[in-house]
């Protein structure tokens, strides 16, 4: 459905994005993930054809948002960081201008708008002037504007910015719901909104692209192996280091790091080869050894993790070449 | 053609709800209203004078009070028109609507359009308050209606002209004030560039009288359509809407 392939935006001074690919296909609800200033707004701002790309190409249903703009625009639903509304607008009559704008036949434009309002759940404040409204409602009316078209493609741009816990998950179980009617692609610097919304990230910082891959393979991709976590009670006069050199003698285990080491009671945080599951072999060592194990659990590596490591080490490679070529 | 329809219905609404359209309005009907008295009350003066000094005067209402009139009027209408104009493209870009607007099946051209014509209305609006006073011209005298109507069409076409450059102006900025100022700059070096013909009568004296967009007014209001002044007005609203669409294309290369 969205095709990127070598996308780069120069500005003066310096490189947006840096000669990005990925390919997004149909139906799929995709995360774009970076910190702030990574170059998430320029993507989609690309491929919603607000601005030219200055190298490559974007492709969204099989046409190119340089070449076929008004095809591209006809079929993406595109909500900007800043929903945009006017204040002096009722949210009837906003979205109706909406709907006009996006070349809807003026027979459905009433009954669209109806549709919208009711899935987005807006519909209680449909007369009110858009000034009016809250935070909450302004960005479902924002999403509204976006699916009023019912595009192939809707793009977001951090939905969930600025809102409460509770607007926050409203507004995740809506954009969840629209899965399967469209291919979705929504930026966060969230973490969590990432796992419990998308099937697929694309992960960006400085302009490049780190990784792209889905949740599950991300998750297990962390460049150690499994994370474990245990809970030993010692009984004797064993001390912190006993226990730990203990450990460290399991096969399979890499490293052992003192998590609370103080007490009858030790915490530590065993971390394996890649390959290697020495969960059995851990609890053998510490019941052989005569102490209580209290508890053995795994620790997966979170988004949060696995994004500080590949863009940690993305920082590690070479400064990203400041606009060196203009030609 | 919609689609222009589409953004001018909604620049009108934005007018009319606001109080843009009703401060405004509320301003050149007092205006307006001040100038048909003072003109009237000199003219009824005028014509008290001649009757008691016993000579018979040429009275014209046409030439000794509507001409007059709507010259008065074009130049308050330079002081309004970027107050009209400065919102177009300034609101969009600092709302963040203009984000919307770009990411549309539209075209530029039909944006800028719809933008502009809605402006050219919203102008026409305020007109409409003046035939009020001149209508009390027609109740109670009897003056000729064809050069009120080119006056008319004159001061149309001189607001439309100067709401083109407003419109690009609105484009330069998302500050509303900065492109207030700036039209309001522009209008009013249009204006006085006829002032030059106080210095002879040299080619670059023509050129900027000819470029003044008040000297085209005089033959309006004389009740005389010269294609002279049409093609000024027109080429000049063209220049203006052009600039506009240039500048809204390099918007997007810069953004």
């Amino acid at each position: 459905m969205i095709q990127v392939e070598g996308l780069s935006k120069r500005y003066a001074r310096h490189v947006a994005v840096n000669n990005i690919s990925f390919a997004v296909d149909k139906g799929d609800i995709v995360g774009f993930l970076g910190p702030n200033g990574a170059g998430k707004t320029t993507t989609m701002r690309i491929l919603t054809c607000f601005m030219p790309p200055t190298t490559g190409s974007a492709k969204v249903a099989g046409f190119d948002v340089f070449e076929q703009p008004f095809e591209v625009k006809k079929r993406i639903g595109y909500l900007p960081e800043a929903p945009p509304l006017y204040p002096e607008m009722s949210v009837r009559d906003y979205l109706t201008f909406v709907a006009r704008l996006k070349n809807l036949p003026a027979g459905e434009i009433g009954k669209r708008a109806d549709q919208v309002m009711q899935r987005c759940a807006v519909d209680d404040v449909k007369d009110r002037l858009i000034s009016k409204l809250s935070r909450g409602y302004r960005q479902r009316v924002g999403l509204a504007q976006a699916i009023i078209h019912n595009p192939d493609v809707l793009i977001l741009d951090e939905p969930t910015s600025g809102l409460d816990p509770k607007q926050i998950n409203e507004t995740r179980e809506l954009i969840k719901s629209l899965a399967g009617e469209h291919t979705i692609i929504l930026s966060t610097h969230i973490l969590p909104e990432v796992e419990s919304v998308c099937e697929k990230v694309i992960i960006i910082d400085k302009g490049r692209l780190v990784a792209t891959d889905s949740v599950e393979n991300l998750k297990q991709r962390g460049s150690v192996g499994l994370a474990i976590q245990v809970q030993i009670e010692t009984g004797d006069n064993s001390d912190a280091l006993a226990v730990r050199q203990r450990l460290e003698q399991v096969p399979g285990v890499s490293k052992v790091l003192d998590r609370i080491v103080s007490g009858p009671r030790f915490v530590y945080e065993i971390e394996s080869l890649q390959g290697h599951n020495p969960r059995p072999d851990v609890a053998r060592a510490i019941v052989n050894a005569g102490w209580n194990l209290l508890e053995l659990k795994s620790t997966t590596h979170t988004l949060e993790e696995i994004f500080l490591e590949l863009t940690a080490s993305n920082v590690a490679q070479e400064p990203v070449p400041v606009a060196g070529g203009v030609q | 053609m919609r689609n222009i329809w589409t953004i001018c219905r909604r620049e009108l609404y934005a007018y009319f709800v606001s109080p843009i359209a009703w401060v405004l309005l509320t301003i050149f009907a007092f205006l307006s209203g001040v100038f048909t008295y003072i003109i009237s009350a000199s003219f009824v003066r005028y014509s008290l004078e001649g009757q008691m000094s016993g000579q018979s005067m040429p009275m014209n209402l046409n030439e000794q009070i509507i001409a007059p009139l709507f010259s008065n009027i074009s130049v308050v209408g330079l002081f309004l028109i970027p107050l009209i104009s400065m919102r177009l493209f300034a609101e969009e870009k600092r709302q963040g609507t203009i984000e919307l607007l770009a990411t549309s099946p539209v075209h530029d051209l039909e944006i800028i359009i719809g933008k502009w014509l809605s402006a050219v209305i919203m102008y026409a609006a305020l007109l409409a308050v003046l035939a009020c006073d001149i209508s009390f011209l027609f109740a109670y005298g009897n003056p000729d209606w064809a050069p009120v109507a080119t006056g008319y069409l004159g001061i149309v076409l001189q607001g439309a002209c100067l709401l083109a450059f407003g419109t690009f102006i609105s484009t330069l900025t998302k500050n509303q004030i900065v492109a207030g100022a700036v039209g309001f700059a522009l209008a009013l070096i249009l204006w006085i560039l006829n002032w030059t013909t106080s210095f002879g009568n040299s080619t670059v004296v023509q050129v900027l009288n000819y470029l003044s967009i008040v000297s085209h007014m005089d033959t309006f209001t004389r009740g005389v359509i010269d294609s002279k002044d049409i093609v000024y007005y027109l080429s000049m609203i063209f220049l203006g809407l052009f600039l506009t669409a240039r500048s809204l294309e390099s918007l997007r290369w810069r953004a």
